[in-house]
């Protein structure tokens, strides 16, 4: 018996993973439990989660992994001060303090932060580093339905990598190629997010939503000033422009001044020059990759896809690889992002380490549809319920869905709540907010009064696998959120199919879950309760969260995001709150 | 002090024998800047860490 521990933090979303006998069996992102978003702090809560719920104790763990080299990044830094020099002056004074007290001591921190955890956990035992880009590597790779595929990994940086390329072949992953820091498709899309005003690492999702507003009107300029990009899609980028290598900013003037403006100040209103700038960049990325994507799929003659890194969360960029790159399948690790790199980080000890033997399953992949975070049980969410002061109404079976359903009807905004909280940045129907997509004005009342967020951000429908294609077309299969889709040329062409204007963006595609009967049956349960009552195989499906907060994990959390919000309804775990006959009660 | 050695091993490894006399003084001035803030607060810089 094997277990392995998967650890990412110090960056930004930490999280922690474990794997027994090579099955991923739990995995969280620290920021569930510690309530900040992005959290990067140790994920000591994560860790304990993980052991909890196996039940061993953290010195019965076989391997502890992190998923990165922190000295290699301290090269990367240290030579990138050199060739720089003297620029940087100011960045260098600010870091190097932080390396030489902190970052460079990391094996020794993790150590000390795993002894308090377990006391029988020695310091003096091995811990392991896998490289940034080989977890997200591995974790594209390992845990996807394909015995073969090339992997393709594409973030800001890790530590010198930004992109790099493997053929990964039964448990064997190959390093091809690789693009190193400065160039950077991550770092560029983040100079944009910084301009634009967002948080960089943290807001591009926005950009993305954004750039359906706008016109890439300087998608020339970008091409003609910025990056260049050769025939195979391989890129450098023109560095005058950009301050993240010595400075404390991502762009600087001189990139003000190609685009006429200053970086947008937060709060400041977004003009159509930041929409078109945001349609512009993702536009370029979108060409970089599927260009790259094309030369990939020439050049090893395999049919099969596997993408991680934060660029792999941008899912209109997988719907235009998916649909221009020549790859036949496509598979994206949903928590494709660095809280993933703890997985790719255990599996590779698992498979490259200890030889681990790797059987695929065509038909499912290995991720379990992401729920690999806490439960919880009925008594535990009835005490937290107790606590609140709040009145509970016991379903069972198929009148809970029933209800649920004809809540979802009157209109009313639901707050669902089951089983195994998701791992990764999508809610899949276990911490959701649930509402009507037939009503096009769902949208609007959600930003507004639940979600308290930007109005041009839009909400994913989840569908039941079974009416798919009738909306979305043949190609839209993907259990995680991954692909959008174009919703207009398919539906509203079907006869009698209900429409669902609340789930579309406003460029007419949508982010679509399709739920799967077997993969999901409590989830495809509510969606099918919903048809039956309407017509409608299909409900928006946003993560239970306010603006800027994480997603909830706890029923505490779930309580307190539908006491602060405008939800009509919390449905958590076969109980019923009205917030209505609430407030009735007070 | 078992984290300097290793990251001399480290940059043995790497055969990157420029960094050295670099690395030094580069510690040097850091471990100055280190004495001289007392605590440290990461600096928001998105390619550093």
């Amino acid at each position: 018996m094997a277990y392995i521990l998967g650890i990412s933090a110090y960056y930004h979303d930490s999280a922690a993973c474990l794997l027994k006998n090579g099955e991923v069996i739990a995995a969280a992102q620290e920021e569930r439990f510690s309530r900040i978003k992005n959290d990067e702090s140790f994920p000591a809560e994560a860790i304990k989660f993980c052991l909890k719920f196996a039940s061993i104790s953290l010195a019965e763990v076989d391997h502890v992994v992190f998923y990165e080299k922190p000295f290699l990044k301290f090269e990367r830094l240290l030579e990138t001060y050199v060739n720089f020099a003297p620029r940087g002056l100011r960045s260098f004074l600010k870091s190097m303090p932080v390396w030489l007290k902190d970052k460079l001591f990391i094996k020794k921190n993790i150590a000390r932060a795993l002894n308090t955890i377990d006391p029988n956990w020695k310091k003096s035992r091995t811990i392991l580093f896998a490289d940034h880009h080989r977890s997200h590597a591995a974790s594209a790779f390992y845990p996807s339905p394909f015995e073969q595929a090339v992997v393709l990994t594409v973030d800001g940086v890790g530590e010198w990598a930004t992109t790099t390329v493997s053929v990964g072949h039964s448990a064997q992953l190959t390093l091809k190629k690789e693009i190193n820091f400065p160039n950077s498709i991550g770092l560029l899309y983040s100079a944009f997010t910084y301009y634009l005003g967002f948080k960089v690492n943290s807001d591009e999702y926005k950009v993305m939503g954004l750039a359906s507003y706008g016109t890439p009107v300087y998608k020339q300029l970008i091409y003609d000033h910025l990056i260049d990009v050769k025939t195979d899609g391989s890129f450098l980028l023109n560095m005058d422009y950009f301050d993240y290598c010595t400075g404390l900013k991502m762009t600087n003037k001189k990139f003000d001044k190609l685009f006429g403006h200053p970086v947008r100040a937060k709060g400041e209103a977004l003009l159509t020059f930041h929409k078109d700038i945001a349609s512009s960049i993702q536009k370029v990325t979108e060409e970089i990759m599927i260009k790259l994507t094309q030369s990939l799929y020439r050049e090893f003659a395999i049919d099969n896809l596997c993408i991680a890194g934060g660029v792999a969360l941008n899912c209109i960029i997988n719907s235009a690889i998916r649909q221009h790159s020549g790859f036949k399948r496509i598979w994206v690790q949903p928590a494709a992002g660095d809280a993933g790199g703890a997985l790719g980080a255990a599996y590779s000890v698992f498979y490259e380490h200890l030889s681990g033997v790797r059987n695929v399953d065509p038909q499912a992949d290995g991720m379990k549809q992401s729920l690999l975070g806490p439960s919880y049980t009925r008594h535990e969410v009835i005490r937290a319920l107790s606590a609140y002061g709040l009145n509970y109404e016991e379903v069972e079976h198929e009148l809970y869905y029933l209800k649920i359903a004809e809540y979802l009807a009157e209109g009313k905004v639901i707050a669902y709540f089951k089983g195994r909280t998701e791992f990764g940045p999508r809610a899949l129907g276990c911490r959701s907010i649930l509402a009507d997509p037939r009503n096009s004005e769902m949208k609007a009342i959600l930003n507004a009064k639940i979600k308290f967020r930007e109005s041009f951000r839009p909400f994913a429908p989840a569908i039941l696998e079974e009416f798919a294609d009738l909306y979305f077309g043949e190609g839209s299969k993907n259990r995680y959120m991954l692909f959008t889709e174009n919703y207009s040329n398919n539906s509203q062409q079907a006869s009698n199919a209900v429409l669902i204007p609340g789930a579309v963006h406003v460029d007419g595609t949508a982010r679509v879950q399709i739920v799967n009967q077997v993969h999901h049956p409590d989830f495809h349960k509510v969606i099918t309760a919903f048809y039956n009552l309407t017509g409608c195989p299909a409900v928006i499906n946003t993560s239970l969260n306010v603006m800027n907060e994480p997603m909830a994990s706890s029923p505490e959390d779930a309580i307190c995001c539908f006491l602060n919000t405008e939800i009509d309804i919390l449905a958590i775990e076969g109980l019923l709150i009205d917030k209505k006959s609430r407030a009735l009660m007070i | 002090m078992n984290t300097l050695v290793e990251f001399f091993h480290f940059l043995t490894q790497r055969k990157k024998y420029w960094l050295w006399p670099l690395f030094i003084i580069l510690i040097t001035i850091g471990l100055v800047l280190v004495a001289a803030h007392g605590s440290v607060l990461a600096p928001f810089i998105y390619s550093l860490f």
